[in-house]
C-alpha cells in the first residue's frame, strides 16, 4: 500500500519537479517569480493534444512540438512583457507583469478551445504490470523515464557545455557576468527557452496521465510548482527536483492517509512547516545579510 | 440619507461605487502589509475571506447586532494576521510570499469543508446592512487613520524597514515587532473590508477569495503606487471600474486587462503615483524641495 502511493506519488512529483525547473532556473538568474508559467504548461498541454488529435502524430513527435512551441512562447513573453521592465523597475513591477501575461493566456485559451475539459484520445496501450504487490501502469514509467532522461539533459546542459556555465555565471552576477562578455540578453532568453519546454513536456506527460486537459489547468500546477521550487530552496536546479519529487510524495499520501477533500491544502501546509524550520529551503543557501 | 441616494444614483453605478468603497479599505490594509512595510503578502483575500464567512455566521447564525458582526470579523481576520506575521521573523522576499498564498489556500480549502459555512456551495442570504453611507464614511475614517500612522514614528519606522530593514533595527527600530503590527493592522482591515463585502452582496463562496482575488488587491497596490495611500486609492479606483470598462469588448475582456497590466508596468513600472505622499504633494504645492524616495526593491 505505502509502496504504491510512494510510485504515484513519485509519478506527480516528477511531472511538478518539471515545472518548478523553469520557476527556478528563472528566478536564480533575473529573482523574478514568473507567474505565467503555469500558462505555458497549460498551453503546452494543448498543443500536444492538438498535435495528437489533428495532425495524428506521434506521441513522441508531439512532445517534441509541445516543447519546441513553448520554447519559442516563453521567449516571446520575456521579450515582450519582462525585458522592458529590466533593471529600471521594482521586483514586484515584475511579478504584475508576470501576473498579466498569466491572465491574458489563460483567456486566450478559454477564447481558443473553451472551457470544457478534453482528453487525449485512447491510442496509447496502457499495460498494467504486476511487480510483487505494486501495480506499475506503462505510462507511469514512461513518464518517470521521460522525466528523469530531461532532468540528466538539464543537468549535463548547465553543468558541461558552454551556455550552461554563462547560465551559472549569470546567475552568480548579472553585472560581472555582462562585463565578461556574455550576452545577458541572450542567456536570460535561453533559460526562458529551457524553462518552457521543461513545463510543455510536464504538461503533455499530465494532460495524458490525467486525462485531462483544459484552460485552467495552469493556475493550481503553477502554484504547486513554484511552491516546490520553494521548498527544495528557490534558485536551485537540484533543489527544485527534489522539492518538487518530496512535495508530489507528500502529496499523495496526505491524500491516501488523511483526506482527499483538503488535499490542496496538505501540500501548502507540509510547505508552511518547512519554511519555518528552514528558511531556505531544503537546498537553498542560506544567505547572510551584509550591510 | 440611504434612501435618498438610491433614489438618484442608477444602482448599476451605486453598486460600482459600493465596490471602490470596499476595495479600497482592502487595498490600504495590503498597502500597509505590501507597500510601506515591503513584505510581500500574496494572500490578503484569505485574511478578507476570514472577515466575510466570521461576520456573516454571526449575523445569520447567532443573530448578532451588524456592527459587533463586523468588529468580530475585523478581530478574526487580525488575529490571523498576527499569527502569519510570526514567520515573518525568519522569512524574507519570495519566501514569505510563498507562506501567504500557501495561507490562504488552506482557509479557502478550509471554507470548501466547512459545514457552518455552506461547504462550497458557500453562505447565502446574509442580511444586506452594508450601506453606502457606511462604506463610504469608513473610507474618510481609514484615509484620515492611515495617513496619520503613516506620518507617525511608526509609520516612518514601516517605509525605513522597507528601504532597508538593517539599518532601520541599527536606528533602533524593533522590526520584528513593527512587521508582526503591519500584518495585524493589515489583516484587520481586510477582514473589515470582507465583512462588509459579505453584508453588500449577500452572498459568498470560497472561490470568491481564491489566489486571483489576492492578487487582484496586489494589482491595486502596485499599479497605484507602492506604499502611497493617493496611489493605492487611485489603484483600486481604475481595477475596479477597468473590468465594468472593458464589459463592451465582451469575452475579450480578460484579455484586455490582463495586456493592460503588461503595459501599464512597461510605461510606469514604479506605478502611477509611484510613493507620492499626501504630506509631499502639499509641500510642492507650497514652492518647497521634497525628496521623493525611489523604491529599490
Amino acid at each position: 500500500m505505502i509502496w504504491q502511493q510512494l510510485l504515484n506519488g513519485l509519478t506527480l512529483g516528477s511531472t511538478y519537479a518539471l515545472i518548478a525547473l523553469g520557476y527556478t532556473m528563472v528566478y536564480g538568474i533575473i529573482q523574478l517569480i514568473n507567474f505565467a508559467h503555469g500558462e505555458i504548461y497549460m498551453i503546452g498541454a494543448f498543443v500536444g493534444l492538438f498535435l495528437v488529435v489533428n495532425t495524428g502524430l506521434n506521441i513522441g513527435v508531439a512532445l517534441l512540438g509541445a516543447m519546441a512551441f513553448c520554447m519559442v512562447l516563453g521567449m516571446l513573453v520575456e521579450l515582450i512583457a519582462y525585458r522592458p521592465l529590466r533593471g529600471r523597475a521594482s521586483r514586484l513591477s515584475g511579478i504584475i507583469s508576470a501576473i498579466g501575461v498569466s491572465i491574458f493566456l489563460s483567456t486566450l485559451m478559454v477564447l481558443i478551445a473553451q472551457t470544457n475539459t478534453r482528453r487525449y484520445p485512447d491510442i496509447f496501450n496502457i499495460q498494467t504490470f504486476q511487480v510483487g504487490t505494486l501495480q506499475v501502469s506503462s505510462l507511469q514509467v514512461i513518464i518517470l523515464v521521460v522525466a528523469t532522461l530531461l532532468m540528466i539533459g538539464l543537468q549535463l546542459l548547465v553543468q558541461k557545455t558552454r551556455v550552461g556555465k554563462a547560465m551559472r555565471a549569470c546567475s552568480q552576477d548579472l553585472e560581472a557576468a555582462y562585463l565578461m562578455g556574455i550576452n545577458v540578453n541572450r542567456i536570460i532568453s535561453f533559460t526562458f527557452a529551457i524553462g518552457s519546454a521543461l513545463a510543455a513536456a510536464g504538461g503533455v506527460m499530465v494532460g495524458i496521465y490525467y486525462n485531462a486537459v483544459w484552460p485552467y489547468m495552469g493556475t493550481m500546477a503553477g502554484l504547486k510548482a513554484f511552491a516546490a521550487a520553494i521548498l527544495g530552496g528557490i534558485g536551485s536546479i537540484p533543489g527544485a527536483m527534489i522539492g518538487g519529487l518530496t512535495l508530489g510524495v507528500l502529496e499523495i499520501l496526505g491524500v491516501a492517509f488523511l483526506s482527499s477533500s483538503y488535499k490542496d491544502a496538505i501540500a501548502f501546509g507540509i510547505l508552511i512547516l518547512v519554511l519555518i524550520i528552514r528558511p531556505q529551503g531544503i537546498m537553498g543557501q542560506k544567505i547572510t545579510k551584509k550591510v | 440619507m440611504d434612501a435618498l441616494i438610491s433614489q438618484y444614483i442608477d444602482p448599476y453605478y451605486l453598486r460600482i461605487l459600493m465596490l471602490i468603497g470596499i476595495n479600497i479599505i482592502l487595498a490600504l490594509g495590503l498597502n500597509l502589509i505590501t507597500g510601506v512595510t515591503g513584505q510581500l503578502s500574496m494572500g490578503h483575500a484569505g485574511f478578507m475571506s476570514i472577515g466575510a464567512y466570521t461576520s456573516a455566521i454571526l449575523s445569520m447564525q447567532m443573530g448578532s447586532p451588524f456592527f459587533l458582526s463586523l468588529l468580530a470579523g475585523a478581530m478574526a481576520a487580525a488575529f490571523f494576521g498576527f499569527l502569519i506575521g510570526i514567520p515573518t521573523l525568519r522569512l524574507e522576499g519570495d519566501y514569505l510570499a510563498m507562506v501567504t498564498i500557501g495561507f490562504a489556500e488552506i482557509i479557502r480549502v478550509f471554507f470548501l469543508n466547512f459545514e457552518p459555512g455552506g461547504k462550497a456551495v458557500g453562505l447565502s442570504g446574509i442580511p444586506q446592512n452594508t450601506t453606502f453611507l457606511l462604506v463610504w464614511t469608513l473610507v474618510i475614517i481609514i484615509i484620515i487613520l492611515n495617513a496619520k500612522l503613516l506620518n507617525s514614528r511608526i509609520g516612518r519606522a514601516f517605509y525605513a524597514i522597507r528601504e532597508n530593514e538593517i539599518a532601520a533595527e541599527a536606528s533602533g527600530i524593533n522590526s520584528t515587532r513593527l512587521k508582526v503590527l503591519a500584518f495585524t493592522a493589515g489583516a484587520s482591515l481586510a477582514g473589515l473590508g470582507g465583512g462588509l463585502y459579505a453584508h453588500y452582496m449577500y452572498f459568498i463562496r470560497p472561490q470568491d477569495f481564491a489566489f486571483m482575488k489576492s492578487i487582484e488587491l496586489l494589482n491595486m497596490v502596485v499599479l497605484g503606487g507602492m506604499g502611497s495611500i493617493p496611489g493605492t486609492i487611485l489603484g483600486s479606483v481604475i481595477l475596479t471600474l477597468l473590468p465594468e470598462m472593458l464589459r463592451i469588448v465582451a469575452e475579450y475582456r480578460l484579455l484586455f486587462y490582463g495586456a493592460l497590466l503588461v503595459i501599464l508596468m512597461i510605461f510606469r513600472p514604479n506605478g502611477l503615483l509611484g510613493d507620492v505622499r499626501v504630506y509631499d504633494i502639499k509641500k510642492k504645492l507650497q514652492g518647497k524641495k521634497v525628496g521623493l524616495w525611489q523604491s529599490s526593491n
